[in-house]
Parts: C-alpha cells; sequence; structure tokens
C-alpha cells in the first residue's frame, strides 16, 4: 500500500485534479466558474503528460560534455507536446472569454439559469 | 508542385484564413474570390490526391523531410484522401453559398468570416490527412475553435449555444489527449503507423483499455454520440446558416471518421476495441430512435434537422460497430450520403429563412409555389433521408440491414426499419405543408411574398440535390473503386 502510494502518488493528485474539473464543469452555475474548472481539467492532463517524462536524477535534455546515453536524460518530447497544449488551451480560454465578454454585455449576468431564461423569451 | 500536394490542401486553405482579414479591409469581393480559389485549389488537390493513392497506394509525406517515427507523416490512404475530398467538396459549395448572407456585412466581419471558415476546413482536412495523433489533436482544436468563433456570429443567443459548445468541446477533445497520453505511455509513439505495431502485444493491458474509453467518450461527444449529444440541437439551431450547413455536413463526419482509424487501423479492431463497438453501436441504435421521436416533437425547422443529424449519426455508429465488411461499407456511404443530404436540406433551410424568415414547420404552407427549386431539392434530400430506392439513402441503409442480418444483430434491424418510418412522419409534414396544403384567405394576406432564391444560393443547393441521385445510380461504382479500399483489410 505504502509503496504503490509513494510511487503513484502524483497520479492520485492528477485523477483527483481532473475530477475536481468535471465536477465544476457539471455542478457550478456561473459560466465563469465553469471554464474555470475546463482550464483545471487540461492543467490536469498537461501534468499527466510531464509526469511520464520525468524521471529521478535525469538532467535537462541538453547535451552535457561526459554524460552519455538517453538515461540520463528526462525525455523532451512530453514537455514539446505540452508546449503545444499549454497555447492550445491559452486559446480555448482566449475564445470563451471573448464569448463570455459578449454574453455579460448583454444578458448583464453570467448565471447560467438566469442566462438560458432570458434565451427563452 | 505535385510531390507536396499532401501538404498543400492543409496548408494552402490555413495560410490563405490568415491573410483574409487584411484582403477582406481592402475589397469584400477580392476576400470572397481569394476564399473560392483556394477552396477550388484544396478540392482539386485533394482530388488528386485520392486518384494518385486509388492508383498508386498509400502516399507517405514527411512534413520537413523528417522521417517517422520522429517527424510528422501525413498519410494518405483512399480513405483519408476520400474524406479530404468530402470535405474539400462541401467547403467549396458552403463558401459559394455564403455569399448573400454577407452581402451587408462589414468588411471585416466578412474577413473573420472567411477566415474562420478556412481554419475548419484546414483543421478538418489537417485531421483527415495526418498519420500522427497528437498532430489530429492540434488539428481537431484548430477546427473546433474556429467552429466556436462561427457559431457565435449568429447572434446572442448563438453566443450562449457557442459557449457551452466551447465547453463541452473541450471536455471532448481532453479526453482524447488524455487517452492518446495513455497510448504515449505504454508505446512511447505517437505515430499512427508505428503505434499501430508497438501496441499490437500491449492490446490488453489496463492502460490500453482506458485509453480506448477516453477516446470513445471523446469522440463521441464530438460526433454527438446518443447521450453525449446535448450540445447539438442549440448549436445548429443558433448558428448562422452557411456555419450550420458545413459543420452538420462535416464535422461529426470526421470525429467518426478518427474513431473508425484509432478502433480499426490503429488498434486492428480486436482486443479492448470489441466492447468499445458494442457501446458504440448500441448508443448509435438508442440514439437513432431518440432522435428520430425528438425531431418529430420539433416545430422549428432547423431544431428538426439537428435531431435528426443525431439520428443519422446513429446510423453510422451502427456500422462501425458491426465489424463485418457490409457494416463498415454501410457506414461509409452513410457518411457520403448525410454529408451530402443533411449539407442540401440545411442549406435549403438556411436559404428559406433568409428569403422569408420562416423556420416553423406550420408556415411552410405553399412554399414549394414561392421556391420551387429549393423544395424540389428538399423533397429529393428527404427521399435520401427516408431511403426512397434511386437515392443513395436508401444503398448505405440497405447495406446496414444487410450487414445487421449478417450478424445476427436483429434489434439493430428492426432500429433501422422503425426508423426509416420515423424519418417519413417528419419529413413527410412539410413535403404536405409545402405541397399538397393551401391556404385559407386570410393566411394568404398575412403570407410574405416570397421568390426563389439568387443563384449563388440555389447553385450549390442544386448540385446536392442532382449529387443524391447521382451518388444512388452510382452507388456501386462508389463502393467497388473507392470505398472498398477504405476498409480495413483487403488495402494495399
Amino acid at each position: 500500500m505504502w509503496a504503490q502510494l509513494s510511487t503513484h502518488l502524483q497520479y492520485w493528485f492528477i485523477a483527483i485534479l481532473l475530477l475536481l474539473g468535471l465536477y465544476g464543469i457539471l455542478n457550478k452555475q456561473n459560466l465563469m466558474k465553469k471554464l474555470m474548472a475546463m482550464n483545471i481539467m487540461q492543467v490536469a492532463v498537461i501534468i499527466f503528460f510531464l509526469t511520464l517524462g520525468q524521471k529521478a536524477g535525469g538532467t535537462p535534455p541538453v547535451l552535457i560534455k561526459g554524460v552519455e546515453g538517453a538515461e540520463a536524460y528526462v525525455n523532451p518530447l512530453p514537455h514539446a507536446l505540452m508546449l503545444t497544449a499549454v497555447v492550445v488551451s491559452l486559446s480555448t480560454t482566449g475564445v470563451a472569454l471573448a464569448l463570455l465578454v459578449r454574453i455579460y454585455r448583454h444578458y448583464g449576468d453570467l448565471e447560467e439559469p438566469d442566462v438560458l431564461r432570458r434565451l427563452g423569451k | 508542385m505535385t510531390e507536396h500536394t499532401p501538404a498543400l490542401i492543409v496548408l494552402v486553405p490555413l495560410v490563405s484564413a490568415l491573410l483574409l482579414p487584411i484582403l477582406a479591409l481592402v475589397s469584400k469581393v477580392l476576400a470572397r474570390g481569394w476564399t473560392l480559389v483556394a477552396l477550388l485549389g484544396t478540392h482539386a488537390g485533394s482530388v488528386s490526391t485520392l486518384i494518385y493513392v486509388l492508383a498508386n497506394g498509400r502516399w507517405h509525406y514527411y512534413l520537413g523531410g523528417w522521417a517517422p517515427p520522429w517527424g510528422i507523416e501525413y498519410v494518405l490512404d483512399p480513405l483519408g484522401a476520400g474524406m479530404a475530398t468530402l470535405v474539400s467538396f462541401l467547403a467549396l459549395l458552403v463558401a459559394f453559398y455564403s455569399g448573400p448572407y454577407l452581402k451587408d456585412a462589414a468588411p471585416l466581419k466578412t474577413g473573420s468570416f472567411y477566415a474562420l471558415f478556412l481554419l475548419v476546413t484546414a483543421g478538418l482536412l489537417g485531421m483527415v490527412v495526418t498519420g500522427d495523433v497528437f498532430n489530429l489533436f492540434v488539428f481537431l482544436e484548430i477546427s473546433a475553435l474556429a467552429t466556436y468563433g462561427l457559431v457565435a456570429m449568429g447572434g446572442h443567443r448563438a453566443t450562449v449555444a457557442a459557449f457551452r459548445y466551447l465547453i463541452v468541446g473541450t471536455i471532448g477533445a481532453t479526453f482524447y489527449l488524455l487517452g492518446i497520453g495513455y497510448l504515449y505511455a505504454v508505446t512511447g509513439t505517437l505515430n499512427m503507423a508505428d503505434l499501430a505495431e508497438r501496441i499490437m502485444p500491449l492490446l490488453n493491458s489496463q492502460a490500453v483499455v482506458v485509453a480506448v474509453a477516453l477516446i470513445l467518450a471523446g469522440f463521441g461527444i464530438k460526433m454527438a454520440l446518443f447521450p453525449l449529444h446535448g450540445w447539438l440541437p442549440d448549436t445548429y439551431a443558433y448558428a448562422p446558416a452557411p456555419v450550420t450547413t458545413f459543420i452538420s455536413a462535416v464535422m461529426g463526419k470526421v470525429a467518426i471518421y478518427v474513431l473508425y482509424r484509432v478502433f480499426y487501423f490503429i488498434l486492428g479492431g480486436t482486443g479492448p476495441v470489441l466492447p468499445a463497438l458494442t457501446v458504440l453501436g448500441w448508443a448509435g441504435a438508442v440514439g437513432i430512435l431518440a432522435g428520430s421521436l425528438m425531431a418529430i416533437a420539433q416545430r422549428d425547422f432547423w431544431r428538426m434537422l439537428a435531431y435528426s443529424s443525431i439520428a443519422q449519426m446513429g446510423y453510422i455508429a451502427v456500422g462501425l460497430s458491426l465489424g463485418n465488411m457490409m457494416g463498415i461499407t454501410g457506414a461509409l456511404l452513410h457518411i457520403l450520403n448525410h454529408a451530402v443530404v443533411k449539407g442540401g436540406l440545411f442549406m435549403v433551410a438556411g436559404g428559406v429563412f433568409w428569403r422569408t424568415g420562416i423556420r416553423d414547420i406550420p408556415s411552410f404552407i405553399q412554399m414549394s409555389r414561392r421556391m420551387p427549386m429549393s423544395m424540389a431539392v428538399f423533397v429529393a434530400a428527404a427521399l435520401s433521408m427516408i431511403g426512397i430506392p434511386p437515392t443513395v439513402g436508401f444503398f448505405s441503409k440497405w447495406y446496414l440491414v444487410l450487414a445487421s442480418i449478417e450478424a445476427s444483430a436483429w434489434p439493430f434491424v428492426i432500429v433501422i426499419v422503425v426508423s426509416s418510418l420515423l424519418n417519413a412522419v417528419y419529413f413527410f409534414r412539410i413535403i404536405e405543408n409545402s405541397y399538397l396544403r393551401f391556404r385559407t384567405a386570410e393566411e394568404d394576406e398575412v403570407a410574405v411574398g416570397g421568390t426563389e432564391l439568387p443563384a449563388t444560393m440555389l447553385v450549390p443547393m442544386v448540385v446536392l440535390g442532382v449529387a443524391v441521385f447521382m451518388l444512388g445510380v452510382l452507388s456501386g461504382e462508389v463502393v467497388t473503386n473507392i470505398i472498398s479500399f477504405a476498409l480495413p483489410w483487403g488495402t494495399q
């Protein structure tokens, strides 16, 4: 149990973070909070990828004289992928914020039930 | 030039999209012309690629000359090139169709509309030609983000619909990303061909099971598979007509293409894919019935078509889930059928709304007198939706029924037959209103005079209306010459 926890603790954190985000999207009424929950969910996946690339005692993947072999270096690929994913997440947030500004200007409110009630009219 | 066609069919719309807002400030005509030329070039590229791969087999294109699995490769096989041809063809038609919609729009709005439209096209084309699962995620997000912007152009209700679509769509994309994270964790590669090789011994590991579940959930959301369809009706009903036409015609299809690609080509259609296919099939079958019943309950024509889309995606899901040759052929033919038909139907719905402001089904009385051509296209598309013999809809449903019988999946046979009757019910309401009912004297006064649509809107509609019959008559040729090469086994 303890051994399992010590090697897998980060995955538990990621799972909790992911479910926290999903819970927030499903359960919060405020559209802004939904967006924040969505971000939390994306961050969980980003950390998941970064964890895959991590290794104990690895150095940054820049060729150092005297340090030979792939084992000594951290896998840089997940980091490169997540750089892209961060940009995607950033642009999604940007688009979402722009939409929220327009919703707020027209409906004067970001509480989902209010917005939906006025949408019906 | 020609050896770079696979990259060009993605890059041309992508680069044009960046130029368009500036071009539109100079001249709106220039922006529209540029868009059409770019899409025409893209379509020509897709068609020539399709012809090439049908004759010579799979085409691997290494971006920047980096060989896989280190670099990203585009892989064009008959399936991918066929999808690219379909996507670029509908993009061209919809761009042509959207002209009158933007006649009074400000230059910047015109520019951003065409720019976002080209971005969606580039994203979808990228998804079908790429041979890298992470690259696919990036293209997925390019097309999705541009779609949110386009949907939001439909006014204040559309903004809310777009925001909800954004949240739900991002959950889908995040699930997919997590899914490929698991695949990467067990295999250490993101290249599809490499992945397919390395995953085989690991097929029953827990990580692959989780990955399959996550990818199914992610693209289930994107394709509006039955219990995950909540975002679709509002989005389709409030978005501007050209946007609804395009996303209803091809976006869901590209999502299910990805499921097909991952389940059959990467994971080989065995191991944990089998229970996923069972879930896909039953969700599709329930979605067929629920979507059809909900469509009957709608008063709004656009919403009716939106619910009908959920049902039609169900057919494709059922076809894929059967896993026999007949079923997958039927599913691919239905992808083609539904793209053409639903594109045509939404073009008619958008045209009628643009000309007369009518969306309510009861108000369609005598529409055939006012817009004879548009309603003729509507009837052609409706016949294909119901599955009347000379149309392509009949043949795709025929394959699906035969496949269900072959797999002894009797519930699916019943669902397909019953839902054809339900389709007839909700399409006949409109045919009845527009052809067979006459207005009373007082309704006559209220009704606005309407005339046929301008040629820019009519031509793409008629092309799709004719295509319904052409593809029906030629369905045998389409199946033997293209679709049979797009099956997961027996290809080059």
